[in-house]
Formats: C-alpha cells, sequence, structure tokens
C-alpha cells in the first residue's frame, strides 16, 4: 500500500529523534551551585557549629536537685532535714507497705531484677500477665497493656491509633507526655480551652462544615478528643458525660488519660468513669500510670479487646523496649490487691482532701488552684511580680521556709520552652493517706507563715 | 561482601564483617512464597468478607458501627494473613529467670493461633539463645540480687516523683558517679527506660535549623528522638563511611535546604552493635570524619556495652579509643547490667543542660530503688571493684563464646551476618516458612531461639537471631550448636557457598589473624 508522504516524513523524523535520544548522554541536573574544589574546602574550613549544649547557669532553679536520703514515704529526709512529705505522689501510702514490699521480694528471689528482653522475645513473664488481667478485672475492661514507663504509656499509645491525617481536639492543659504522643503521631491537633464544652462544640462543628465540603476524606479520616481524668496541671476534673454525649453527636472517639485519677476518684478507685457513673465501654481506650496511686513503675492502658490489641505491634513503647522489670509488676499486683480489699481508703482520702482545701483557702498572696476532692493541689500567686523568673524566686523562698520548718513541697517543674500552654508557676501540694489531721492542719498555718513572711 | 581490616592506621585490631549475598535461587524461591502467601491472604480475606469463613478477630461495638473505622483493612492484611500463621514465635511466657536456662509456660492452640490457652504444663530447661544476657547478671541469687533485697527493703519498690522534684535520691548520685567513671567521662545521668532515652534527650539536644545523620538501620527510638526533634534527617548508608563523608561535605557546602543558611550543629547518630545485622560501627573512621568536619557524635551502646572491649567497657574500648572523642555516650542498663534503664555519658556542660532541660528529668518517674542497686553492684563487679575477679571472666568467657559459636555456625555452612565480635549472631533464614518451621523445630528440642521477619528486617532477608551469654557454657554450647546442625539439614538452610576450612578446636588467641578461603 503506499501510504501518504507526510506520514512517511513524520515516521522518518520520530526515528531519527529516537537514534539522537538513545545515543545522547543523559541529562544531568545542573550542579546546585558550581563550586571549585578549592572553594568547597574553603567553606568546610570556615564553618563553625554552636556548640553542643548552652551553658547553663549556675543558680538555674532546675540545676540544684533536692537530695532524698532513704525512702520517699511519709517522713522524708531532704537535703539532710527531716520532713513530712507533702511533695510526693504516694496517695495511697503504698510506697512502705510491708505486703508490698514482701510481695516484691518473692519475685525478686524468683526472677531476678531485669527481663533482658522486649515482650515479643522471651521478656514476657507470667506476672506480666497476671498484672495485665487483675487491671482488666478491676477496671471492668476485656483487656489491658502494660507498659515499662509511665510516660511512654500515652505517648505510645496515642501514635498507634491516630497518623498523619488524623484529627486530634486535645485539652490545652494536658500534660506533656500527651504533648510528645501528639507529636509522635503528626495528625492535626486542635486545642479547645480547658474544660471548655461550648469551645470544642464549636470546633466540632467547624469540622463538619469541613467533612460536608469533602465527604470522600471525611470517611476515611478519624477524629479522636484527647482528655484527662484529673489534670496534673490545674488539678481539676473533666466533664465526661458532656463529653459521652459530644462523641455519640459528632462520632468522635474518646481517650481518657487517668494517671491521676485510677485510685483515688470513684467509690473503689476505678477513676472518673466510676465518679460520673458512666460505662467504661463508651470509653474507648484508657491510659494510666502506675507510679502514683500503685506506688510503683510502669503504666497501662485498658478498653476493649478491639482497641487495645492493636497497641500489642504498633506500641512503640511496647515492642522496642524491655519489658517491666517482675519485682515492680509484683509489686503492682499487690498494691492492687490492697486497693480492692480497702475500698474505705478513697474515702479517706477524700476526705482529708477536703480538709486542707479548705485549711488553704484565704492564704494572702497565694490562691488554691484544683478541685476540693483532689489530692494534687496547685498553689499559684495571686499576682504576679512581672517575670515568671522571678515568680519562681519567689515561690522557691515560701518552699524553703516551709521546708525549714519540716513540712517538704516542691514547685511544680515545666521545661519551659517546650509546653504548648505554660501554666503559671505553682507549689504542688500533695495530700497523702498517711497524712494525720494535725499534719494537715500544720501545713496549712505554716504556708500562711510562708506566705506572710515572703510575699509581704 | 567482605570486610577485612583496612584504611591503614586507625584499626589497631582486625575488623572482620562480613554479610554474604542472598543466592539468587534462594531469593527468587522466597519471593514466590510471599506471592503464594499474599494470594492466599486476599482469598481468606474474600471468604471472611463473605461470611464464607468465621471472622475470628475482635469487631467494633455496635454502637460504634457508624464511626469512621479505626483501622485501614490493608494496614493489617500482613497481620491476619502472615503474622497470624507464626505467632507462636513471638511472646512465648516464661515463668524463671531469664538466665541461661528458662522455664516456659506450655501454650496450645487449636484454632491456628488466633487465641492460645495455656496446658499448664511447664517446659523445663530451655536453653535461652534470646534474652540480651550478655554478661549473665539475669541472677536471682548472689551478690547483686541480694544487695537488691536489702535495697528494696529499705527504700520500697516506688518512687512517685520525677528528678526536679521530689524524686532524686542518694541512690541515683551514686549510680550517675559510678557510671561516670566507669565510662571514663565526666559525668553522667541515668533514666528509666532505655528506649525513653533517645527519644526524650535527642529533641532536648537539637532542635530546628540542626541536621541529623542517622544511619539505615538505627533503632526506633533514635529515629523517634530524631523526629520528635524537629531536625532536618538525612540518612547514610549502613556503616558505610564514603556515604557519611558526603553527606557531610554536602551539608557544610551547601547549608540548609532552601535558605542556604549554615546548619547549627550536625548530630551523627550511630550505635555500637546494630542489633539486627550483628555489625559494629567503624567507630575510628566516624571519630576521624567528626573531627574533620567539626560535627557531633552521639553513640547509642544498647547492645556493645558490657559486651565489647577486654574489660566491658563497651566499643570506645574494643577500638582502643578515648571516650572523651565521643560527644554523647548514650546506653542501657537492660542488656548487660541484668536490669533495666538507660544513661547519658559526657561532659559536664552537656550532662548539666540534660539535668536542666531533659523531657525525663521534668515529667517522667525516676527509676526504682532496687533497680539502681543491681546496676550498682554490677558495674562494680565488672570493674573489679567488688573484689573478685568475677566480672572480668565473664567479659571473657563472652568473647570466647562468641568466637566458637560463630567458627561453629560458618563451618557448618550457615549464612551469618555481622561483626566477629559480636555477641549478636543472626543466621539467615530468608522464606517465610521457614521463619515459623525454625522456631518450632527448636523448640521441640528444647532449644529457646528468636526469629525476626518483615517489618524489623527487609522483606526477604527473615532470620534467626542468637544472643550468645556468658553464663552459656560449652556444653549448652555444643548442644545448641548440635540442634542447629540437626534443624538446618531438615529445613536446608545452609546456603553459604564459601566453606570455611575448620580450624581445629584451638583456645582463644586474641592475636590470631582468621583466615577465609574466597
Amino acid at each position: 500500500f503506499q501510504a501518504p508522504a507526510y506520514h512517511l516524513i513524520l515516521e522518518g523524523i520520530l526515528i531519527l529523534w529516537i537514534v539522537r535520544l538513545l545515543f545522547s548522554k543523559t541529562y544531568k541536573l545542573q550542579e546546585r551551585s558550581d563550586l571549585t574544589l578549592k572553594e568547597k574546602e574553603e567553606l568546610i574550613e570556615e564553618w563553625q557549629p554552636e556548640p553542643l549544649v548552652p551553658p547553663v547557669p549556675k543558680d538555674h532553679p532546675a540545676l540544684n536537685y533536692n537530695i532524698v536520703s532513704g525512702p520517699p514515704t511519709h517522713i522524708i529526709t531532704v537535703n539532710g532535714k527531716e520532713c513530712i512529705n507533702f511533695a510526693s505522689f504516694n496517695f495511697l501510702g503504698l510506697l512502705n507497705n510491708e505486703k508490698v514490699k514482701s510481695a516484691a521480694q518473692a519475685s525478686l528471689k524468683k526472677y531476678g531484677v531485669g527481663t533482658c528482653g522486649p515482650r515479643g522475645f522471651y521478656g514476657t513473664f507470667d506476672v506480666h500477665l497476671e498484672l495485665e488481667e487483675r487491671l482488666a478485672k478491676f477496671m471492668r475492661t476485656e483487656e489491658a497493656i502494660i507498659y515499662s514507663y509511665g510516660f511512654a504509656t500515652i505517648a505510645s499509645a496515642i501514635p498507634a491509633y491516630s497518623k498523619r491525617g488524623d484529627i486530634v481536639f486535645v485539652d490545652e492543659a494536658a500534660c506533656f507526655a500527651i504533648q510528645k504522643g501528639l507529636q509522635a503521631s503528626r495528625s492535626n491537633i486542635k486545642l479547645f480551652k480547658h474544660n471548655d464544652m461550648a469551645d470544642l462544640e464549636r470546633l466540632l462543628k467547624e469540622q463538619e462544615t469541613e467533612d460536608q465540603k469533602n465527604p470522600r476524606k471525611a470517611r476515611v479520616t478519624r477524629r479522636f478528643i484527647v482528655v484527662e481524668g484529673l489534670y496534673m496541671n490545674t488539678g481539676d476534673i473533666c466533664p465526661l458525660p458532656e463529653l459521652i454525649k459530644l462523641k455519640y453527636k459528632y462520632k468522635v472517639r474518646i481517650f481518657l488519660e487517668e494517671s491521676l485519677s485510677f485510685g483515688v476518684l470513684g467509690e473503689h478507685g476505678r477513676g472518673i468513669t466510676e465518679h460520673f457513673g458512666i460505662n467504661i465501654d463508651d470509653i474507648d481506650l484508657i491510659s494510666a500510670n502506675m507510679e502514683n496511686s500503685l506506688a510503683s513503675i510502669g503504666g497501662f492502658c485498658c478498653g476493649r479487646s478491639f482497641i487495645i490489641d492493636h497497641q500489642r505491634l504498633s506500641g512503640q513503647g511496647y515492642c522496642f523496649s524491655a519489658s517491666l522489670p517482675p519485682l515492680l509488676a509484683a509489686a503492682a499486683i499487690e498494691a492492687l490487691n490492697i486497693m480492692e480489699d480497702n475500698p474505705d481508703i478513697f474515702q479517706t482520702l477524700r476526705a482529708k482532701c477536703e480538709r486542707i482545701h479548705k485549711a488553704l483557702q484565704g492564704i494572702s498572696g497565694l490562691k488554691v488552684v484544683g478541685e476540693s476532692f483532689s489530692p494534687a493541689l496547685h498553689l499559684q500567686l495571686e499576682e504576679s511580680c512581672g517575670s515568671r523568673e522571678n515568680d519562681v524566686k519567689l515561690l522557691k523562698r515560701v518552699v524553703d521556709y516551709c521546708m525549714n520548718s519540716g513540712i517538704a513541697l516542691t514547685q511544680a517543674r515545666y521545661l519551659e520552652k517546650e509546653e504548648k500552654c505554660l501554666p503559671p508557676p505553682s507549689i504542688r501540694v500533695v495530700v497523702t493517706v498517711e497524712q494525720t489531721e494535725q499534719e494537715l492542719d500544720k501545713a496549712a498555718s505554716l504556708l500562711k507563715e510562708a506566705a506572710q513572711s515572703v510575699l509581704n | 561482601i567482605n570486610h577485612i581490616v583496612h584504611n591503614g592506621g586507625l584499626y589497631k585490631r582486625p575488623f572482620n564483617e562480613a554479610f554474604e549475598e542472598t543466592p539468587m535461587l534462594v531469593a527468587v524461591l522466597t519471593y514466590v512464597g510471599y506471592g503464594v502467601l499474599t494470594l492466599f491472604g486476599y482469598l481468606r480475606d474474600f471468604m471472611r468478607q463473605w461470611k464464607i469463613e468465621k471472622c475470628q478477630n475482635a469487631t467494633e461495638r455496635e454502637e460504634q458501627k457508624d464511626f469512621v473505622p479505626l483501622y485501614q483493612d490493608f494496614e493489617n492484611f500482613y497481620n491476619r494473613n502472615l503474622y497470624m500463621r507464626i505467632r507462636d514465635s513471638w511472646n512465648r511466657p516464661i515463668c524463671s529467670v531469664p538466665g541461661a536456662k528458662v522455664d516456659m509456660m506450655e501454650r496450645v492452640s487449636h484454632d491456628y493461633n488466633w487465641t492460645f490457652t495455656y496446658t499448664g504444663r511447664v517446659i523445663k530447661d530451655i536453653i535461652n539463645m534470646g534474652s540480651y544476657n550478655y554478661l549473665g547478671f539475669a541472677q536471682n541469687a548472689g551478690a547483686c540480687q541480694e544487695a537488691a533485697a536489702k535495697v528494696l527493703s529499705q527504700y520500697g519498690a516506688g518512687v512517685c516523683s520525677t528528678r526536679q522534684e521530689m524524686g532524686n535520691l542518694d541512690k541515683h548520685e551514686e549510680l550517675e558517679k559510678l557510671v561516670a567513671r566507669f565510662l571514663g567521662v565526666e559525668s553522667a545521668m541515668a533514666y528509666g527506660m532505655g528506649f525513653a532515652t533517645n527519644s526524650m534527650n535527642i529533641p532536648a539536644l537539637v532542635g530546628k535549623g540542626c541536621l541529623i545523620l542517622s544511619d539505615e538501620l538505627n533503632h526506633a527510638s533514635l529515629v523517634l528522638g530524631a523526629r520528635l526533634s524537629g531536625a532536618t534527617i538525612r540518612i547514610f548508608k549502613h556503616n558505610n563511611m564514603q556515604s557519611l563523608e558526603k553527606l557531610l561535605k554536602d551539608a557544610i557546602v551547601h547549608g540548609q535546604p532552601r535558605t542556604r543558611r549554615p546548619w547549627k550543629k550536625i548530630l551523627i547518630l550511630v550505635e555500637g552493635i546494630y542489633s539486627m545485622e550483628g555489625s559494629i560501627v567503624r567507630l575510628p573512621e566516624v571519630i576521624a570524619l567528626k573531627k574533620k568536619y567539626k560535627s557531633y557524635l552521639y553513640l547509642d551502646e544498647a547492645h556493645s556495652i558490657g559486651a565489647l572491649g577486654p574489660s566491658g567497657r563497651g566499643v570506645v574500648e574494643y577500638f582502643g579509643l578515648n571516650p572523651e572523642d565521643v560527644d554523647v555516650m548514650m546506653g542501657t542498663f537492660t542488656k548487660s547490667f541484668g536490669a533495666a534503664g538507660g544513661y547519658i555519658g559526657g561532659k559536664k556542660e552537656l550532662i548539666d543542660y540534660l539535668r536542666t532541660y531533659s523531657h525525663s528529668a521534668a515529667y517522667a518517674t525516676s527509676m526504682s530503688p532496687p533497680v539502681v542497686e543491681q546496676i550498682i553492684t554490677s558495674v562494680k563487679c565488672i570493674m573489679g571493684e567488688d573484689g573478685t575477679t568475677v566480672g572480668r571472666a565473664r567479659v571473657q568467657q563472652l568473647a570466647e563464646n562468641t568466637r566458637y559459636f560463630r567458627r561453629r555456625l560458618k563451618e557448618m555452612g550457615f549464612i551469618i551476618y555481622g561483626n566477629e565480635d559480636s555477641p549478636v549472631v543472626p543466621l539467615m533464614l530468608y522464606m517465610p516458612a521457614k521463619i515459623g518451621a525454625f522456631g518450632r523445630e527448636m523448640l521441640k528440642r528444647n532449644i529457646g531461639v528468636v526469629v525476626v521477619g518483615f517489618p524489623a528486617t527487609p522483606i526477604i532477608e527473615s532470620r534467626a537471631r542468637f544472643c550468645l551469654s556468658a553464663a552459656h557454657t560449652k556444653e549448652m554450647l555444643d548442644t545448641a550448636l548440635k540442634e542447629i546442625n540437626e534443624v538446618g539439614d531438615l529445613l536446608q538452610l545452609k546456603y553459604s557457598r564459601r566453606r570455611l576450612v575448620p580450624l581445629l578446636d584451638r583456645p582463644f588467641d586474641e592475636t590470631t589473624y582468621e583466615e577465609t578461603e574466597d
């Protein structure tokens, strides 16, 4: 067949083009800078890095730690002076409990100290399995999972579920561990004002209108609300019933961090869900650390198996880290036993909290921040004296006055540059079951005196 | 690829590392194996979706069925269809000290590993080649345990406060001084969790505007710490000094990506021993590069502290270098010291800075006192300060065990990765079915091994990993080797195409040069 002339010419040109491309050199990106070797060497010579760490002034408040000699129990020896302990989170007084110690001793005799491996590689001991079962039974959930470090618990749990593109609504006063978990998850973070349900609802509504614009994306974007049961930074509780209503209205999952409220709130110490009488299955994940009420080390998450089982393969702090030393797990089991056998200690603790909350009202210059039944209160300056540094120095003088007279207190420590919403400087007052009423009254009157002498 | 010592002058001892290439036939068969598994996976998913097969995994609540699904179906494909089949090789529960021999709780599954039940029987005296017990300090009797028991009865188990608040016990100060002395650095700080040591301190050291050069095969904690810091991360090929030098040159010459501003500082992240490869970092070359280009070095000695070096002081001593050349020496107490936690050692300014600005010091509870005492006693034992030579003997025993075990495995014809001196011994399995088979066959013969597959390793390079210990006697190693030989023949694992001339069993001599026949 005769092809038209233009057809042949076109094909001929194409063939010549292919041949040219086959034999030409590969296209090289222009060198970003046409520097000669000598210039490069000069640049390398001239470059001076910053020092690895900037120098820290010797009198930085966080540099000189208090040295505690001996156990940090009810009577504590700080910097050589014997004081009554109002600074350790030993709410149920289990740090010095003989039964807990003997359970830990038995475990030490059987297993030694360390586990020498992560959970996946011969690091799972029968004590871990027992502790997980006991925690799940105590909290009345299907399953629980243990971590070997309290901070890592919530910081590993959040990134296991929430990934890039998901949305997390978190309270402004969330603790640092939650902030780190959120940062590691790379999700969109939306902060709502502390305990302000109207603000949260506004954000949820905004998100809803966004969703209607892009329904396809909305169908795969997971949403979470992260709140704490008892906030460490402000001492108050979250309004859980309203949160549940919002959960079902806007289809958001709730992650609850109960480090301070586990073993404190509720009739049997089961936390804020028992306090409000809410069905525990309504909360998707409860995370808590065992370092406060249970006086051990580590943390746990509990919830339905559907949710918790996922962390066994994707919780970074679980898979890539050695498991909890068995003696600490045994101590936690014994502490749980004590909590289950003596449910009246929670009532006693609450009564003591109420007492000191009332006694600390009316100190000139200091205001009490926290609920009346919260065992971890903050005392903030009523009026700041200008800069945070000066506030911290002033509070340090109050704390030193109290320490010299036999009450051990501490300031709440924060990393000023790293926190998203830095709380104002404050003194932390911790109430434990072991403190007697006289000691509570003594502490309150001492604080009054200190405030009088330092602030006026 | 077989590297023997070179780069004249920097290395004072032979550096013998080998990563034999995957045989072509084996690679092809492995891909075929994964292909078959994936096909069957799709088939089973299809059957589950159409309710032909019962769906065994947990499901969402009825009330929350209209929420956005929590997991994407595809994410869990590997979990449901590949991992589930061989799940019994992991998370094996034990009920005794994780020493050289361990007791395991027997568990059976009647529904193909979806659920396990415990029969109640305990399998006794399994030779433990999986726990990180390099110096044999995982003991429930002896000086360390007694000291820990005393401290436990005096101090209790928990601390209930952070280091900066009321949690700094005198025991912690004692530990930190001791660790600094052990490492040969000015000052040290200890933390409660090794993983957290990395993920909480790297963000305190570097930030935006800094550059992190991290090894390809770094541990998840280093990767997480680097990500959380906000610095730019660039990855160099595993243990490859040319790649590292190229990155350093480019970084200093070209500056930050678009603004061309100079980098504030450059931090190189490397590990002492890489636990999945068994390779040791080329520390003399890294230090030479670091000095030439004025960058900082962060050395993670999680596996190498206590395990390398004539007196157990880690990879710095192994190469005969000066600890002051490493800017940040990090390590963990979990592996060689039989406890838990991590430490960072370095100059006093560095540690003072970390005491003030580390996330862990301000927000995380401090270490538990009995654990601290275990570390103190074991460090003193290794240093010889407890008056015995037990520590020294253990370090030497570990080195002997390492050489012997690796030599024998290579002679048998297995492909073993890594450095001659590393107590972590990866044995290549490659095919997915052999992962499960190896674990189960070894357990039948009363030897506990660790097998790893994807995603901890590249998809075709699954392996079994042996962790040697000073507590392993020669008889235990011989028993283990005999069984490994048997199983290797049964499963056809002897892939190596280069046969070493089997040397006579002569006593360990540090100065001999190992020849290989190519």
